[in-house]
């Protein structure tokens, strides 16, 4: 499936609703999960978010995706203030893999500076 | 690492956008589309399995049921024809080389299935320990496939297979750890009615070279009534909710029967391999025993994750554990210091380290789940 070229991804298989090429904006901005990455982790059935108004720091762990089999740490892909997660997706995992790219959003960060991130045409060179 | 092996099925997992997986040496489905969706179809519907990873070892000859009297814990030569038994492999001292079901086909003849995993060390200790006696054992894991229709309409999807009331009523008929030759779809197969789920279910063993007409008839039966294609992946979750232990989790050389809780499949009056060492282990209190856990919340408990008492000794560790998707809790096995819990067996609260979380988790007795 394909990735959207309107926002730019992690090596760590997360996307970061940041138009490539932009200044970081002052809002929060929406980071979540490729498919590529639920592909891989099978059906979600637990997700651990970092707290609303903690900093997570590009490039580490920030929280956990537990599927039946597996679990994988979640990396941020900037440094931040958290200022929201969804709440829906922590209620039914289920929700990540059904909409990746918009309703299945994990938590928003207000973007101080990122990781190394990847254009979607990168990010798919990447994972062929 | 050697390529693992394709099962006859391999092209047939493919077509239907199987995600396969390095299992035992084996390129086996993991799963078709989701593994919850085919753990739920399991239990209300029915699962269609790929099982040609296992192995299967026949022993024939007049002294099939005394050789493994003395080569597996249990008392195979007291099984009726048609029947089934579970049984372990010790070694010498007690420890578990694989579990084991067998199947007894005929006065002379035996199926033994081994799990993959183990299927060479099981073919070399049985060859070693059955060379005393009258009876030849061929290795037909090659030549074999498994297929497996597990759940509540796994009879009628099998009774789909046949054109006469007199064989669906032999279906119908076939009780659990059992077994017959049947035709399903035209072919001839060895129809057993066991499992690996919790399920009311049918193994059915075929000619590796008649495994793709077997399975199409199976999966269009079983597609027909609301089941699904199944891999790997809810077998484990499927198995960890039914309490039943998996080889390299819950069982290893280093765990006795005793330990495992599979006390009652040992038979201490009569000579085998491993009598001794069990006869003096069966006195004794294990120093660990396999107990259920279950948690609260969604996070489950891992396999290799310390259980702690409540004043934060570690008393044990998880074997397998998930989240239930039947029940919706996280359960676990776990081998733990019996002084740590409760003779009663419940209500036992104890901690599980969870990634650095202590969470909280309660001796439960398992199996956790068990078809209504």
């Amino acid at each position: 499936m394909a990735n959207p070229a309107d926002r730019l991804y992690t090596a760590e298989h997360e996307w970061i609703l940041l138009a490539p090429g932009a200044e970081l904006p002052a809002e929060p901005v929406r980071v979540g999960l490729t498919t590529f990455a639920l592909d891989a982790l099978g059906d979600v059935v637990y997700v651990d978010l970092p707290e609303v108004g903690a900093t997570v720091t590009a490039g580490d762990a920030c929280g956990e995706v537990e599927s039946t089999k597996s679990v994988s740490d979640l990396y941020s892909p900037a440094t931040g203030v958290v200022a929201e997660v969804n709440q829906a997706i922590v209620d039914d995992p289920a929700l990540i893999a059904a909409d990746p790219y918009d309703g299945g959003w994990l938590f928003t960060v207000t973007p101080q500076e990122t990781a190394k991130l990847l254009t979607a045409e990168e990010y798919e060179a990447l994972i062929a | 690492m050697s390529t693992p092996r394709p099962t006859p099925l391999h092209d047939v997992h493919s077509a239907h956008g199987a995600r396969l997986t390095d299992f035992a040496g084996w390129h086996m489905p993991l799963k078709y589309t989701s593994e919850l969706a085919e753990h739920e179809a399991v239990r209300t519907t029915a699962g269609l399995f790929d099982l040609s990873h296992m192995g299967e070892i026949r022993l024939y000859g007049p002294q099939a049921g005394a050789a493994l009297d003395h080569a597996l814990v249990g008392r195979l030569s007291a099984i009726a024809v048609g029947r089934a038994k579970y049984s372990l492999l010790c070694d010498e001292s007690g420890g578990i080389l694989d579990d084991l079901v067998t199947y007894r086909l005929d006065e002379d003849e035996y199926l033994v299935i081994a799990n993959a995993s183990n299927t060479a060390v099981v073919l070399e200790a049985l060859t070693a320990r059955v060379q005393d006696f009258d009876v030849e054992i061929t290795d037909e894991t090659a030549q074999t496939a498994l297929l497996a229709v597990q759940g509540p309409a796994s009879q009628a999807i099998v009774q789909q297979l046949v054109g006469t009331d007199e064989e669906r009523a032999a279906i119908a008929g076939l009780r659990y750890y059992a077994c017959m030759p049947a035709q399903l779809a035209g072919l001839t197969v060895l129809l057993a009615r066991t499992g690996y789920t919790g399920e009311d279910g049918f193994e059915v063993y075929i000619g590796a070279d008649q495994a793709v007409p077997l399975w199409q008839a199976l999966q269009s039966a079983t597609e027909a009534a609301g089941g699904r294609l199944a891999g790997l992946a809810c077998r484990d979750t499927l198995r960890l909710e039914a309490g039943m232990p998996l080889y390299g989790n819950e069982l290893s050389l280093q765990t006795t029967p005793y330990a495992a809780g599979l006390g009652r499949v040992v038979q201490l009056g009569k000579p085998f391999v491993g009598q001794e060492a069990l006869a003096q282990a069966a006195e004794k209190t294990p120093e660990r025993v396999l107990t259920g856990l279950t948690g609260t919340g969604r996070r489950a408990a891992r396999a290799g994750h310390p259980v702690l008492n409540a004043a934060g000794q570690t008393v044990g560790v998880i074997t397998s554990g998930a989240l239930s998707p039947t029940l919706g809790h996280p359960i676990a096995l776990a081998y733990i210091d019996p002084a740590a819990i409760d003779p009663t067996g419940e209500g036992q609260s104890l901690q599980v380290d969870v990634r650095g979380t202590l969470l909280p988790f309660d001796v439960t007795p398992y199996p956790f789940y068990k078809r209504s």
